[in-house]
């Protein structure tokens, strides 16, 4: 099928074989990790020793089981956000490029003003206003996000909608919802597909950042971000407390952006987003 | 164009003063759109009914001391009067008071508090920026020009990568090569009050690399792609076509034209680099105001946060209108549409 | 005195050792221009490009020699090479809005060329000679002018007068006027016959457009599938072809002035890589022999100095010229078909006022029969047409059918109105949905306008797609596997799936070969016969209206400037602007001698 096509380059096969590993790691970590990850087992930011291959952190607790059970939060956060971004999105997008009058130019000077605003920012205002809760994170990061699929799908939409096939189906008389489902939809696929990569990896970087500053998930969570967060002072005692979570957030971010990338070139198309 | 629409286009009166009406206009639109955002602000911190005087206090307040202190703090008053007010002295640079400062019991204007940590932050800022614009178009043009050859393998492989890190990874790996390997410079760079981040170079060396880091990457990958797209250009093929040295091509004929999308290319990145202070700030513990910002949603600081926020946004904005500028001087096309 | 190109057996590759070019050898005296002419496919821009020593990504000249005034252009010397360009011979490009540095002033652009190529040996014209060449102004305030200041002809003449900077021997001229209307390109060819005469200029001029080059050209040679065909003076070839494929060729041009069914040519040209063994033409030869497939005719030289690659040239029947075919009309009926009354229509753009785009237009179709809209961009012509079928709302007058008045806008139309009227596009690589198979495309009309089961409409896209000349198997295709005449095929079939009584062609042969345009038209001819199907054809080309339809509506900025039976406007025009349109369209040679059978 040529939607795998990516897969062939070697870009693709290694940030393929990479993403997998690591999604492997963060789903399936919590039933293999030796310890469970809340309880003090040992000496507070000791080094690794026989049965604690990367240490303690600054509690005492098995940095390896941590890590094990700290990658799911990230990943499903991430997704969600993600996902509801391009419901969202996408559903403007879509509405926007198909009509091109007032509603377009309305829709898109919002996106444009929502796109001047620091996302971060924008984060911890919502954080100020509504607490820190999971549900305050995914939503805001994809409120953040939304804009920005919503640019590109009307880009796309109002590229495809001019076309003449487009153009045969409304003489046709068809209705907006059949022209969207069946002449736009597929023909924006590629647009959309092009930009996953770069979303998703936005999104994970957003909700690791929020949860690096404390403003997402609380301790006891042992989200890769916040262990990097807590055990900042205790770097010179145990550096693999730090090493192992910021290694695990580089491979992923690393993993999705060069699959996204091999998807986007494999369609024809640059994954760099467009000035 | 007809013969017709040419002539027309030559006889159209200039306007007075073009470049100077584009530059009001646009700065009146970035003050519309700093409106839109005070009143987001300002709705999305206060929405929830819990309120800062509250958070200030603590839970053992008593019913007076809390009424007192919403008086104090202005907080007894319409939502819509307490906006306006905010808005007002937002204009004549009054920004009201901190709530820590009432949580030691006395008035302590805002300004105050984030003027010193304002000025370490752009300092931050500022050498991060002088050193991200000049590198991004140096090596986004080189992998450019060098496409499909090792320079650019290396320079764009690099760059995917780097951009794929959030900030804070970027910082801590950083760390773990600088201070736990190696150990050059400390993680932690602390500037006492009122001297001068500048006084003691070093500790600034890992936030500004840090900084450097994220938004060099994405700039250099946009950079390089609208560099290849302009060497693709048929006013390039054309030049070789006349036999014009390759030097020239590139750089009159390509680099002339990629300009303009770089400026923009590179504003985008500076604003990501705006945000990334916040994280990097945190993860140093550097005093300017990313960091005054997260201690202060950490404590609900309302008034702190709302003002840091609008500075942010402006500072934001602001970047947009001098690259919009920019670019327009750069592109015959719109300059003499104006 | 030595010649100006004398180029030999020149063989270009793409990077997997495929030809695209193999054994053209060209030569032109000082003074002389060559006609290079060939449909898309041919190879003709590579010759062009090579005669710089210039050849695209993931090409190379591995064959031949390029010989300009005495100097090669085909040595490995990069350097030298790059020299040359621009100095010994110059390059005027197809598109000049692109081939020009937007960010540069027209005079930054003069002296680009001026400056790269200063050196003692070298004569170069100031800006102020080379523009006053071209008939443009050269004060000071032009030459601070932006490209994108200058209309479509002013940017051309810019780009002449670059070429022109260093007074080259050769210049090579790559389809310079095809971007341009009519008018425009009139004036150019004008400004190029007085370059030639004043300065003894070389060119060769590579094109598709066999007319233009018989107005221009001493001598033609016709490129087909990456070789020369056939090569001789200019009014020798196109009165009496000897290869079967230019007589095919001139056959199928339109003209105005003497209209004539056009004929086609059987077949598709090979691409590079699909090219048989022997001569590349052979499988739609109506002359072939034996020895056709066997081996490539050598280029054979006759008594009057003609080449010719054809081992049967000698055989070569006259060029036949059929009249147009009677109209099927029933013009005697009291109600037509379709009326059209005082429509008005506008472009609202977002920021601009709204553009008037047609303004008064009334005129009747009947039922069966052919009416065209005639005009250049920007006349109205394709509004007009989207009006009809209802993608376009009319800020005037109505439209009528069978004397029912049409609702604006498809939506608004009931589904009989919708099924009677269908459109068909001038781009035939944006009017199918990439994403959807030929058979599902054609099907949609049948079941979505006449309620066909996906039984009834399997059957039906079987017949439509034996009636447009396509194999059976195409169904199954996806558009990208078609080339553009037989995506228009499809768009037809597609029209016709819905059983209408009115098509809506707009520009559908704007973007084809000739030939292949011949195919289509020939098509079209068929479906009124056989249908009984009324046609409304928008164009910009006289001949192809001239040879299809029989009443013509000539349109400039929105307002009908004449109407009449096709015959009267072409031979007795009573406007002015109808007159400037016909004395600038460039046609082929008096066919007094070509024999047109009664």
């Amino acid at each position: 099928m040529s939607r795998l096509r990516f897969a062939r380059t070697p870009s693709g096969a290694v940030g393929l074989a990479l993403l997998i590993a690591v999604i492997a790691l963060a789903l399936l970590g919590p039933f293999v990790a030796p310890n469970p990850p809340d309880e003090p087992i040992g000496v507070p930011l000791t080094g690794p020793s026989a049965g604690l291959p990367l240490g303690t952190d600054f509690l005492g607790r098995d940095v390896l089981s941590r890590v094990l059970f700290g990658g799911r939060s990230v990943l499903v956060l991430a997704g969600a956000a993600t996902v509801l971004a391009y419901l969202l999105g996408a559903a403007v997008g879509l509405f926007a490029g198909h009509n091109r009058r007032f509603t377009d130019a309305f829709l898109m000077r919002g996106a444009d003003i929502a796109l001047s605003f620091p996302p971060l920012i924008f984060l911890l205002v919502l954080t100020t206003g509504l607490g820190t809760s999971v549900s305050v994170l995914v939503v805001g990061v994809a409120l953040v996000q939304a804009p920005l699929v919503a640019r590109i799908v009307r880009t796309a939409t109002a590229e495809q909608a001019v076309r003449g096939f487009v153009e045969a189906a409304v003489a046709r008389g068809e209705r907006t919802t059949a022209i969207v489902r069946r002449e736009l939809l597929p023909n924006v696929a590629p647009a959309i597909m092009a930009d996953v990569g770069l979303r998703f990896t936005y999104s994970i970087i957003l909700v690791a950042s929020v949860n690096f500053l404390g403003l997402g998930l609380q301790p006891p969570s042992s989200d890769w971000a916040l262990m990097i967060s807590e055990n900042r002072s205790g770097l010179d005692l145990n550096p693999l407390v730090i090493l192992a979570p910021a290694a695990l957030i580089a491979l992923l971010t690393i993993a999705v952006n060069t699959v996204g990338d091999a998807i986007a070139r494999s369609l024809g198309r640059s994954s760099v987003e467009a000035p | 164009m007809s013969a017709g629409a040419a002539a027309a286009e030559t006889t159209r009166r200039p306007r007075s003063f073009p470049l100077l009406r584009f530059v009001i206009l646009r700065i009146l639109a970035g003050l519309v759109t700093l409106l839109v955002v005070s009143v987001f602000v300002f709705v999305g911190t206060e929405v929830l009914p819990g309120d800062a005087a509250g958070a200030v206090l603590g839970k053992n307040a008593t019913p007076e001391q809390l009424a007192e202190l919403r008086g104090q703090m202005g907080l007894d008053r319409p939502a819509a009067a307490r906006y306006l007010d905010w808005l007002g002295g937002l204009v004549t640079g009054d920004l009201g008071n901190s709530a820590s400062g009432y949580a030691e019991g006395s008035a302590r204007p805002i300004w105050n508090e984030i003027e010193g940590p304002l000025v370490n932050s752009l300092t931050l800022a500022l050498l991060a920026a002088v050193l991200m614009v000049p590198l991004s178009l140096v090596l986004g043009v080189l992998a450019a020009i060098r496409a499909g050859r090792s320079a650019d393998h290396a320079i764009s492989f690099t760059s995917l990568s780097v951009v794929s890190l959030p900030e804070f990874v970027i910082g801590s790996l950083l760390i773990l090569v600088f201070f736990s390997w190696l150990g050059w410079f400390l993680p932690i760079s602390l500037v006492p009050p009122g001297e001068s981040p500048l006084a003691n170079p070093s500790q600034l060396v890992l936030p500004v690399l840090t900084l450097l880091g994220a938004s060099l990457a994405g700039s250099i990958r946009m950079v390089r792609a609208g560099m290849v797209q302009a060497l693709d250009a048929e006013y390039v093929h054309m030049a070789r076509l006349n036999g014009y040295r390759e030097r020239l091509v590139v750089v009159r004929y390509a680099l002339r034209n990629a300009l303009a999308p770089a400026v923009q290319v590179i504003a985008q990145n500076l604003q990501y680099l705006v945000g990334g202070i916040i994280v990097i700030e945190y993860l140093f513990s550097y005093p300017g105001i990313g960091k005054e910002l997260v201690d202060s949603v950490a404590i609900r600081d309302v008034r702190e946060v709302q003002s840091i926020a609008i500075l942010i946004a402006a500072l934001y904005i602001a970047i947009n209108i001098v690259a919009d500028l920019i670019v327009v001087l750069l592109v015959p096309k719109l300059r003499t549409s104006l | 005195m030595e010649a100006a190109l004398a180029l030999e057996d020149l063989r270009v590759e793409l990077r997997n050792g495929v030809a695209i070019v193999e054994g053209v050898s060209i030569s032109v005296a000082p003074g002389e221009i060559l006609g290079l002419v060939g449909e898309s496919g041919s190879g003709k821009t590579t010759v062009a490009l090579a005669l710089l020593g210039y050849c695209g990504r993931g090409v190379s000249i591995t064959g031949g020699t390029v010989t300009v005034a005495g100097h090669r252009l085909d040595t490995a010397d990069e350097r030298a090479t790059r020299r040359l360009r621009g100095r010994i011979v110059s390059y005027v490009p197809q598109d000049p809005a692109s081939a020009l540095n937007p960010a540069l002033r027209i005079g930054a652009s003069l002296r680009d060329m001026i400056d790269e190529h200063r050196d003692a040996t070298t004569v170069v014209a100031d800006p102020t000679a080379t523009l006053g060449a071209v008939d443009l102004p050269s004060n000071d305030a032009f030459l601070r002018r932006f490209p994108h200041q200058l209309s479509g002809g002013q940017q051309q003449r810019v780009t002449i007068a670059v070429s022109l900077t260093c007074e080259p021997p050769l210049v090579v001229l790559d389809e310079p006027t095809t971007g341009l209307d009519v008018v425009t390109q009139a004036r150019v060819l004008d400004e190029l016959r007085r370059l030639r005469a004043d300065r003894g200029l070389a060119m060769v001029y590579v094109t598709h457009d066999l007319a233009v080059v018989a107005s221009l050209a001493d001598r033609v040679a016709v490129m087909y599938a990456g070789r020369i065909v056939e090569e001789g003076a200019t009014a020798d070839v196109l009165k009496r072809p000897f290869h079967p494929y230019t007589r095919g060729l001139v056959e199928s041009i339109p003209d105005h002035l003497h209209p004539h069914a056009l004929q086609s040519m059987p077949g598709t040209t090979p691409g590079p890589g699909e090219r048989p063994q022997g001569c590349a033409f052979e499988p739609r030869c109506p002359q072939r022999r034996p020895e056709c497939v066997e081996r490539v005719p050598p280029l054979e030289a006759s008594a009057t100095g003609r080449l010719v690659r054809c081992f049967a040239w000698r055989e070569t029947p006259l060029v036949v010229l059929e009249p147009v075919p009677t109209s099927t009309s029933r013009e005697a009926e009291a109600l037509p078909l379709l009326r059209v009354e005082d429509l008005a229509a506008e472009h609202r753009s977002p920021r601009g006022p709204a553009v008037v785009a047609a303004r008064g237009i009334s005129f009747a179709l009947a039922r069966g029969g052919c009416t065209a809209l005639v005009g250049e961009s920007g006349s109205g012509k394709t509004t007009i047409a989207r009006c009809v079928a209802g993608l376009h709302a009319p800020t005037a007058g109505q439209i009528v059918l069978d004397g029912t008045p049409l609702a604006a806008l498809a939506r608004g139309r009931t589904r009989e109105e919708r099924r009677r009227i269908q459109i068909i596009f001038q781009n035939p690589y944006d009017s199918l949905n990439p994403k959807r198979r030929i058979a599902d495309e054609i099907a949609r009309p049948a079941r979505v306008l006449r309620g066909l089961s996906v039984a009834e409409a399997r059957d039906e896209v079987a017949a439509l797609l034996e009636r447009v000349r396509l194999p059976a198997r195409a169904g199954n295709r996806f558009p990208g596997e078609l080339s553009g005449g037989e995506r228009q095929r499809v768009a037809i079939a597609r029209a016709l799936a819905a059983g209408p009584d009115l098509l809506v062609c707009d520009e559908i042969t704007s973007a084809l070969d000739v030939s292949v345009q011949a195919a289509v038209l020939e098509l079209l001819h068929e479906l009124r016969r056989e249908l009984g199907v009324a046609v409304l054809f928008i164009s910009h080309d006289l001949g192809v209206v001239a040879s299809i339809a029989e009443t013509l509506l000539v349109l400039e900025h929105g307002l009908v400037c004449e109407e009449g039976a096709t015959p009267t406007v072409l031979e007795a025009p009573a406007h002015p602007y109808t007159q400037r349109l016909l004395a600038a369209a460039p046609r082929l040679p008096d066919p007094d001698e070509l024999g047109v059978s009664a």
